[in-house]
């Protein structure tokens, strides 16, 4: 009985697999840390969005890495004031173009950890100001030196936190 | 075509599931006006309710266990010194209580001009004390959950405070929680004075989390330091509660013959652990009317101090230290008056113009006497200060030496709405003149 998540069946590049454990508690557990832990860095750092990127990469199928994304990013609306979907939607896209990522260069190098993840925190932002702006009419205001802190804070922690997360593979 | 799906596939899911999310985006946008969110939350997305349901027990458990291991600490760090500190405790409760006979004074006093002037301001009667459980996690939004919901007769709207200042109001209610919006986030907005120079403005959250008052003029003068108030005109926030202090004003640029002025909340938002929800709030002119009636601070200090002898015992003592030989309209010529139930505001007011007709003598004018120790007769009783123009609003007490019949005189006013004689006539005229040689009472 094969009790953990296959998600590719590729050969060519390598397969990662996680429990079921691990694919449902990792992201609840993220956005529970960063709704719980009233620590004003956290909000810096987008604990969810590092984990779907993790999930998306290390997976390397676009359809689970974009469900995986719409399903945190869902979740993650449900804590905030604006209509459920934005993060949703922002998400979707990071996990997409994650795991279409991860099929081609190499994602489990730190540097190329830092750089991905930087890449994808602009990306990220960039789509729900998008939707904040133009779908549901908000305010937002682009920040070039908050949003290039934020990117930088969130590579950082995603090398330290992709290298723990590895643990949790699943190995063949 | 089965190819094109095949090859698509990705891309293909991709926009599918986006459409899925933009679709259910729109309804969210697209709410129909008239559909109010309920105070149960019936108006949330299912979503929300069920995501905040499942963590707000989990969450509890964590606050409830790092609470009950930090107050065990505490308590026992507490109990140092606390034989002293119950002693200044004590020396400092003995002289709040004197302190509060006088601003007890001043609060009647003040509900008592404010009846007289109509205001129609809310005040706190009820709060609930609520505990900050998560907060949004995101600086894109800020809101915080709190550990009251519907179960607790939550509503939204309702207005979130601290000791420090306002907080933000309730905005979706769970059973077991609910959702408050922060002050300071950009979808928020509250109705402020400026509490020196009294410019009324919005105090707006900003993308940043700063908060801002963007519509009061450039020629205004501002400056940083200045207290914040709310003004109440919002009817979400109580008026008078402390918002922040001006930290800068600039002329805004975007909008050129306004002022951008920076607030500093006076709460700290960033560390709410505990707050209350007000769950009740009365109006100011109604309880002031319904409230306990005023006493003399003489009174008040003798129910305090029974060892303080009172000068006067023969004085007529009236129920409710200060209700003054006016007796409450038992009957009227005026059938339409008599129907009609005449709070007390309206008796005070109707009093005032009463004593207005008639200028204040040695005997009536004497509003709220203060029984002065060493003197006797009207000598004795001298107006306190300030007073003047509590003598407006509550009928005069009648003196010992001079009881006078004022019921007749009183039911005139009470009447003066539907006789013929206008009222208004003998409105400017009730403002007293204070009267010289007034003096504080003796507290």
């Amino acid at each position: 009985m094969n009790s953990s998540v296959s998600l590719t069946s590729r050969e060519e590049i390598e397969v990662h697999r996680f429990s079921w454990p691990v694919s449902i508690g990792i992201p609840i557990l993220a956005i529970f840390l960063q709704v719980f832990l009233r620590v004003r860095f956290l909000t810096v750092l987008d604990l969810p969005l590092l984990v779907t990127i993790f999930f998306a990469v290390a997976r390397r199928r676009p359809i689970p890495g974009m469900i995986t994304g719409a399903l945190i990013g869902t979740l993650q609306d449900a804590w905030t004031g604006h209509p459920i979907g934005v993060f949703g939607i922002a998400k979707t896209i990071v996990g997409y173009l994650g795991s279409s990522l991860g099929v081609k260069v190499d994602v489990d190098n730190p540097g190329s950890r830092f750089l991905m993840t930087f890449a994808f925190v602009l990306i990220h932002r960039f789509v729900y100001m998008a939707i904040s702006l133009q779908l549901v009419g908000g305010s937002e205001a682009w920040i070039w030196s908050h949003t290039l802190l934020s990117a930088l804070v969130n590579g950082l922690a995603a090398v330290v936190l992709f290298a723990g997360l590895d643990k949790f593979k699943l190995r063949n | 075509m089965e190819n094109f799906f095949t090859r698509y596939k990705n891309p293909l899911a991709l926009m599918a599931v986006l459409f899925i999310q933009v679709v259910a985006l729109a309804t969210q946008v697209k709410r129909p006006e008239g559909a109010k969110p309920g105070s149960t939350g019936s108006g949330t997305r299912l979503i929300r309710v069920w995501t905040v349901t499942a963590f707000t027990p989990v969450e509890k458990v964590f606050v409830s266990t790092g609470r009950f291991f930090r107050d065990g600490w505490h308590n026992y760090a507490d109990l140092r010194g606390v034989r002293k500190q119950n002693m200044e405790l004590q020396d400092e409760v003995a002289r709040l209580q004197m302190e509060q006979v006088r601003l007890k004074q001043d609060a009647d006093q003040a509900r008592r001009l404010q009846v007289l002037l109509d205001f129609k301001e809310k005040f706190i009667t009820k709060t609930m004390a609520a505990q900050v459980i998560a907060f949004s996690g995101t600086e894109q939004s800020r809101l915080i959950t709190i550990d009251k919901g519907s179960n607790d007769h939550i509503k939204t709207d309702m207005a979130v405070i601290t000791p420090d200042g306002i907080v933000g109001k309730v905005k979706d209610v769970f059973k077991l929680s609910s959702q408050v919006l922060l002050i300071n986030d950009h979808d928020s907005g509250a109705g402020v004075i400026l509490e020196n120079s009294r410019l009324q403005g919005i105090v707006k959250g900003t993308p940043l989390g700063e908060l801002q008052i963007n519509d009061i003029m450039s020629d205004e003068k501002v400056e940083a330091g200045e207290h914040v108030i709310t003004s109440g005109g919002d009817r979400i926030y109580p008026k008078g509660y402390s918002v922040g202090t001006v930290i800068g004003a600039t002329p805004d640029r975007e909008n050129d013959p306004f002022l951008v002025i920076k607030v500093k909340p006076a709460a700290d938002l960033n560390r709410l652990e505990e707050v209350l929800v007000i769950t009740e709030m009365a109006d100011n002119s109604r309880s002031a009317a319904t409230g306990p009636e005023p006493m003399r601070a003489a009174d008040i200090l003798s129910e305090r101090l029974p060892s303080v002898p009172k000068v006067d015992p023969n004085a007529p003592k009236t129920p409710g230290g200060t209700q003054t030989g006016v007796p409450a309209p038992k009957s009227s010529s005026t059938p339409a008056k008599v129907n009609k139930p005449v709070s007390a505001g309206t008796e005070q007011k109707a009093a005032s113009m009463t004593g207005s007709t008639k200028p204040p003598t040695s005997s009536t004018g004497a509003a709220a006497t203060t029984t002065i120790p060493g003197k006797t007769g009207a000598e004795a009783k001298k107006p306190s200060s300030g007073q003047t123009q509590a003598s407006a609003a509550v009928p005069a007490e009648t003196t010992p030496a001079k009881p006078k019949p004022t019921p007749k005189k009183v039911k005139t006013p009470a009447i003066a709405p539907d006789s013929t004689t206008p009222a208004p006539s003998a409105a400017p005229t009730a403002t007293p003149k204070p009267a010289v040689g007034q003096e504080k009472p003796p507290l």
